[in-house]
């Protein structure tokens, strides 16, 4: 048999942990990638990466309280065998990764320095000043050039995917991509693919995600047939510095430092923002959320900043919606020492020091919770099984999905610091299953008949033709800020049905004029047009299907919430009343349980996205109800407790 | 939130109802170069990525001439993935944070965008930076280890350590520091006739890697040299140092470290390379 290779499309944090680990395994790796992989949009995670460590486990900390707290923080949406197998092994990433020289901040004796991050009670996070995620991503760039310099990888910079090629089984045999600089199609014949392209959030128009991160890759496969798991749940951080090109984050690392969210109890309050007393600050989080005070979770904290501004009317401007984030309290030194590379970018765009005066935020949309649908084989502890080759491959064969283009761990609400974790510790896991796959297949894909691969790069090259003769008159780019507009006011932090049956309409007819675009560049060399409207057209499959995900689910769940169906704080005051009105509340929840305690899984076939659902694995940790905030969340929980305690053959209905 | 906050206040006095851009335009390369003149409407906290996107969009000149849209290059727009540099009103830099307020404070009249200097131009405003990221691998810029298995935590590094590494790893592989050095030469060249893509790509290899590395790589072999474990290739990284085109090629104009967008103490590096090869060639004078 020659020589079998895989394919990795998408050089972010998982793309570029497989790759180095394929290559350690000694299977060859073509690497294709819009960007040079360095600049691949990890580098802007900024706060850092979670793991249960010595400090914390000595507060009472484990790795099951970290599956735990990444459960409940994600309102038990994720399957939980990944979850437990990625906790498991977070402190053994973080030590690789200060391995492969990652300059972690460090304690005075030399240590790994930890801050704390929403959703957690534990100082958890290991970070690199401000920039993680660039550290990060430059250690595994750097072992991944270190393969390259040795031959074992072969990078395809400036390189568009342009969709999965396909034996007449179905199975995946590698994918067609297209060299942006001389745009030239070709067919790369894998023994299995990954891809791990990112999220999606320029659907929104703007977004905290880089340019890069379209959902087109993830959308071709989706039109091939792969399946779409949770598609509705985005993610919209909290605070994020609202500008014209796009949304820039300022990382949750900044209120785990210390930072502090609030606005002035009167409106638009004319005092200089500094000489406001304490008195007249409304920190509007720590009053409401005692516990975890500004590190709520990110869900929390994006309604309750949208909340105070839209219906409190307490925005700080006028004009525009935005609150403080204050650090001004904080010495200069420990926030240039920890914080440095956020601060600068908010002074380099705001023109302000935000050491001196507190910062304007607002939410942004931030992660795709949702995204490629992908399996795992569970093992006998409750975590996965090492070597399966069926973790993290989609339901094409052959396909592998991986980092924030899958939909696993983060269920309906990613908890801060969890995402780096989740990208290199699937990027690692998931190579030796992809060395067995490739291992039991009787021929190589390069051994195939080169029908298989014509008629993959004939489809393509038809689309590209066909696009660059099209003269429906319309612009790619106005059509653009249409759909981000649509998508926006729809779908983010409230929703409301009747919205979203418009906005399905709305973005439908927006789909059929993007078909229709007439392209001011039909040339031959480095054409950006083409290559932007193909992407454009290519959103609207899976914008559809976060519209109508969200449509169907009549619930409030992390992300997505539906005031409409929200579940109320209890009102009885008298114990006996109150208990009671508990009860019904826990029967309501356990009821509503049934419906949408479910992934959704959408397909595609041409049309319009169709809807299922499928169970969850809840089997480590019991669904209980997250009752951040929520008055009378002490009976409730109380309730709840005796119920899940109580023998299970008792059904009280009979 | 798009839908909340655009809000385009009316333009007050002092600002320009519409900007004025003068772009270096190149077809592709080998082609020659030619000035396009664009205007788009003047927005608050506009940057110059927001200016190319109007341009985008409307594609057409000031003139009203149909055109193609200005090809160029951005990724985060945050000024971390080093994406999106070049030359913004004669000076090297990201373009993302190069704010029109402050563009029009020096020249109101106009905005003036061409491509980096020193590398091969592929369009309008997108060069070919592949020569940065070969000298990454020049000077292996890596932590060799074992492999990826759980081995237990890295070396234990002191705060200090720390913090002398941390600024040389922040480094975003822009070319701001190559672009603004005099003895960083642009390399290029062009497919002859009959050759192969593979010959092509080996004779610019070659070409790239005897000529002058310019000031990132050196500080990354610098940032290497001072990790316990990637210390281990120390002697290596010095070799590629002394060998031509390395640290003694630079002439001390200290350009590099005046536009470097990440303040990295570039000539501090140098210096260190610099001492650490003269300390490698003496020794190598009495072993031998």
């Amino acid at each position: 048999m020659s020589t079998q290779r895989v394919v990795v499309v998408g050089g972010g944090l998982a793309g570029l942990a497989a790759t180095m680990k394929l290559c350690e395994l000694g299977i060859p790796v073509d690497l294709i990638s819009l960007t040079p992989v360095k600049r691949s949009h990890s580098v802007c995670a900024q706060g850092g990466i979670n793991s249960c460590n010595e400090q914390t486990r000595q507060l009472g900390d484990s790795e099951w309280h970290h599956l735990d707290d990444t459960v409940y923080g994600g309102d038990f949406l994720q399957h939980q065998p990944p979850v437990k197998e990625m906790a498991y092994w977070a402190p053994k990433v973080i030590e690789l990764m200060d391995r492969l020289g990652v300059t972690f901040n460090r304690t005075e004796e030399g240590f790994l320095d930890r801050r704390r991050f929403g959703g957690t009670l534990f100082k958890r996070t290991a970070f690199a000043g401000a920039t993680t995620g660039q550290q990060l991503l430059y250690a595994l760039d750097e072992q991944v050039r270190r393969w390259e310099s040795e031959g074992m990888v072969r990078k395809f910079e400036f390189w568009d995917f342009l969709g999965p090629m396909q034996d007449e089984s179905g199975r995946c045999v590698g994918v067609v991509a297209q060299d942006m600089v001389s745009m030239e199609m070709r067919s790369f014949p894998a023994d299995a693919t990954i891809v791990a392209t990112g999220g999606n959030g320029l659907i929104y128009g703007r977004s905290t995600m880089s340019v890069f991160c379209n959902g087109g890759a993830a959308s071709r496969c989706f039109q091939a047939g792969a399946k779409l798991g949770n598609p509705e749940f985005i993610q919209v951080h909290p605070t994020a510095i609202p500008g014209a090109d796009k949304l820039r984050l300022m990382s949750e690392s900044a209120r785990g430092e210390g930072g502090r969210v609030w606005v002035p109890r009167t409106p638009q309050d004319p005092r200089p923002v500094k000489s406001i007393p304490e008195a007249d600050r409304y920190y509007f989080l720590e009053e409401r959320y005692p516990e975890y005070g500004n590190l709520v979770p990110r869900d929390i904290a994006t309604r309750e900043i949208f909340n105070i501004c839209v219906n409190e009317g307490l925005s700080v401007e006028a004009g525009r919606m935005c609150v403080y984030l204050d650090l001004t309290h904080i010495e200069r030194s420990e926030l240039d020492r920890k914080l440095g590379g956020i601060l600068e970018i908010y002074e380099k765009f705001q023109g302000v020091d935000p050491r001196d005066v507190p910062m304007k935020i607002f939410p942004a949309v931030h992660y795709s919770m949702g995204g490629l649908w992908a399996g795992y084989t569970k093992n006998s502890d409750g975590g996965l099984l090492a070597g399966d080759p069926g973790n993290q491959m989609t339901n094409i064969q052959g396909l592998y999905a991986l980092g924030e283009c899958d939909y696993q761990y983060h269920g309906a609400n990613r908890l801060g610091a969890n995402s780096l974790l989740s990208c290199i510790f699937s990027g690692l896991f998931v190579a030796p299953g992809i060395q067995n796959y490739i291992k039991n297949q009787s021929k190589a894909a390069a051994e195939l008949a080169p029908a298989v691969f014509e008629g993959a790069l004939a489809k393509q090259q038809e689309r590209h033709a066909a696009l660059l003769s099209n003269a429906g008159g319309e612009n790619p780019y106005l059509l653009h800020q249409e759909l981000g507009d649509v998508m926006t006011r729809a779908a983010t932090v409230v929703r409301v049905n009747s919205q979203l049956d418009d906005a399905y309409s709305r973005v439908s007819d927006l789909h059929e004029r993007a078909m229709a675009c007439s392209l001011t560049d039909s040339g031959s060399w480095t054409n950006q047009n083409v290559i932007f409207t193909k992407a454009l057209q290519d959103m609207f499959p899976i914008a559809k299907s976060i519209l109508k995900g969200a449509r169907l689910r009549d619930e409030c769940r992390g992300a997505h919430f539906k005031p409409e169906f929200s579940m109320p704080s209890l009102t009885e005051e008298e114990p006996q009343a109150r208990r009671q009105e508990a009860e019904r509340w826990c029967d309501r929840f356990e009821e509503n349980n049934k419906k949408f305690l479910k992934s959704t899984i959408a397909t595609y076939d041409g049309a319009d996205p169709k809807i299922t659902y499928e169970d969850v694995d809840t089997g480590s940790i019991a669904p209980r109800p997250r009752l951040y905030g929520l008055v009378g969340a002490e009976t409730i929980e109380q309730v709840w407790k005796e119920r899940a305690s109580a023998p299970k053959n008792v059904d009280k209905n009979t | 939130m798009t839908a909340t906050n655009t809000h385009h206040q009316a333009s007050t006095p002092q600002h320009p109802e519409k900007v004025n851009v003068r772009v270096l335009r190149q077809d592709g390369p080998g082609q020659p170069t030619y000035w396009e003149r664009h205007q788009v409407e003047y927005e608050e906290n506009m940057n110059v990525i927001s200016v190319l996107q109007r341009i985008a969009a409307q594609a057409a000149t000031v003139e009203g001439n149909k055109v193609t849209p200005v090809a160029w290059d951005c990724g985060c727009l945050e000024e971390v993935c080093g994406s999106c540099t070049m030359v913004v009103n004669g000076k090297v830099r990201q373009s993302c944070t190069a704010l029109v307020d402050r563009l029009l404070e020096d020249n109101s009249a106009e905005i003036e965008l061409r491509p980096m200097t020193k590398f091969p131009v592929i369009r309008d405003l997108i060069v070919d930076r592949t020569r940065l990221f070969q000298g990454l691998e020049r000077v292996k810029a890596w932590v060799p280890v074992d492999g990826y298995s759980d081995m237990g935590p890295g070396p234990r590094q002191s705060r200090k350590q720390q913090e002398q590494s941390y600024p040389l790893s922040q480094c975003m592989s822009c070319g701001c520091c190559l672009d603004a050095c005099p003895q960083y030469q642009k390399i290029e060249l062009h497919r002859r006739p009959g050759e192969t893509e593979e010959q092509f790509e080996d004779r610019k290899r070659e070409a790239y890697g005897s000529q002058f590395m310019g000031a990132a790589p050196i500080s990354q072999a610098v940032l290497f040299n001072s990790h316990p474990t990637g210390n281990s290739l120390a002697e290596e990284r010095v070799e590629a140092l002394i060998a031509p085109g390395g640290v003694q090629a630079c002439g001390n104009a200290q350009n590099c470290v005046a536009v470097c967008p990440k303040e990295i103490p570039l000539t501090t590096s140098i210096g260190r390379a610099g001492r650490a090869a003269t300390v490698h060639s003496l020794k190598k004078m009495f072993d031998s």
